[in-house]
């Protein structure tokens, strides 16, 4: 009997080289680990990532993987811009209301065109980016920092996703609704945080 | 392009086994040959058996090729932009799970094994025992090609396409922010 995870499996092993992983160049270690780390680390960022994972989840194919596919490359855009020193005006803002705009589209179970939800998406996806682009901690490796992140969004749509298949039930749907309700009020919290002057 | 090319510093690793496992484990450790080395056999798994064979030699070969001239040229920025370049459109195929012809997806193998090759021949001009480092480099691209083409020609379920082509973007995604890194740094 063919074993099909023989070779992801030696995949995986030969991916990882622990003996070269003694003698990295630097930081690359520190780097990948804190942009992994990174997106979970602010909430705004989290109940947005996992949003978009439910709303697709919502929608059905083909948003369930077009979205997860769209956002990592457009927030990717945008964290470029931010390294090339573009700035974007009321990122903390924006990411506040991407969690207050997917919470409501959850919430209302919305249903727009393909390419209004893929837009929406993208639109949002660049001030996360551009705020995970500004935000290297020092003495990290830029590239696996960034790797890092790229890694943990997808991670986290994938766990809104994951959640999302309860909607095939009723009361799935309702605890979906709740779920983009509460997302919707925290993004609420969000936007407050983020007008209110700073003193 | 060359003000978008990134540091092309010393990149060969060190295991402490030999040059041999020096060049075996270098593609591991280097992101910007990994990503599109992933996202170049996940490419011609995704187009079926016939596309991985083909990438399976073209590659390794082409790297060998590239490390060859590598150690006589000394312009890596060219080389390095040229890679990142590759990578974002690796990743973007993939993700977009284009139906490319044979001829495409080997030209883009043979091209990142070029310019991969290339860089890596710079760095080989510094070292003596190129030829292992070399040979081992070699052997790695061979593995990851034959291991992560078979696993992907073997998907069967629509799901798992799916998830390739999310790989795809995340790969595309990180090439993206090799360029902006390189422009960062420039």
């Amino acid at each position: 009997m063919k074993n099909r995870f023989i070779l992801p499996i030696l995949a995986v092993c030969l991916a990882f080289p622990s003996a070269v992983f003694a003698h990295t160049r630097g930081a690359e270690a520190v780097g990948f680990l804190s942009g992994l780390k990174h997106p979970v680390s602010g909430l705004d960022h989290v109940l947005a990532m996992i949003a978009v994972g439910l709303w697709g989840a919502q929608l059905g194919a083909p948003a369930v993987w077009l979205l997860p596919v769209t956002f990592p490359i457009v927030m990717a855009f945008g964290g470029m811009l931010g390294l090339i020193g573009v700035k974007l005006p009321g990122i903390e803002m924006c990411i506040a209301l991407s969690a207050f705009a997917l919470g409501v589209a959850v919430f209302r179970e919305a249903r727009p065109n393909l390419w209004v939800a893929a837009l929406t998406v993208g639109f949002f996806a660049i001030f996360h980016g551009h705020a995970h682009g500004t935000e290297l901690p020092p003495g990290s490796d830029g590239l696996l920092y960034s790797i890092g992140f790229v890694i943990a969004t997808g991670a986290l749509h994938a766990t809104g996703i994951g959640i999302g298949v309860i909607h095939r039930w009723s009361a799935g749907r309702i605890c979906l609704r709740a779920a983009g309700a509460i997302v919707a009020a925290a993004g609420i919290v969000f936007l407050w945080q983020a007008g209110r002057p700073h003193l | 392009m060359f003000a978008l090319a990134p540091e092309a510093h010393a990149h060969l690793t060190t295991s402490g086994l030999g040059p041999f496992y020096d060049g075996l484990t270098h593609p591991f450790v280097t992101p910007e040959d990994l990503l599109p080395l992933v996202a170049l056999s996940v490419l011609a798994g995704l187009r079926g058996a016939r596309f991985g064979r083909f990438v399976l030699f073209a590659l390794p070969g082409a790297w060998l090729v590239g490390s060859a001239v590598g150690l006589v040229i000394t312009s890596p920025a060219l080389i390095a932009a040229t890679r990142t370049v590759v990578t974002i459109t690796l990743g973007a195929l993939v993700a977009a799970d284009v139906r490319l012809p044979l001829a495409s997806v080997a030209s883009l193998a043979i091209v990142f094994g070029l310019f991969s090759g290339g860089l890596s021949g710079m760095d080989l001009a510094r070292t003596q025992s190129g030829a292992l480092i070399v040979a081992g480099g070699a052997c790695a691209f061979f593995v990851v090609v034959a291991l992560l083409a078979a696993c992907v020609v073997s998907l069967r379920s629509q799901w798992a396409r799916i998830a390739t082509r999310v790989a795809g973007s995340w790969i595309a995604a990180s090439g993206l922010f090799m360029l902006g890194w390189a422009l960062h740094k420039g």
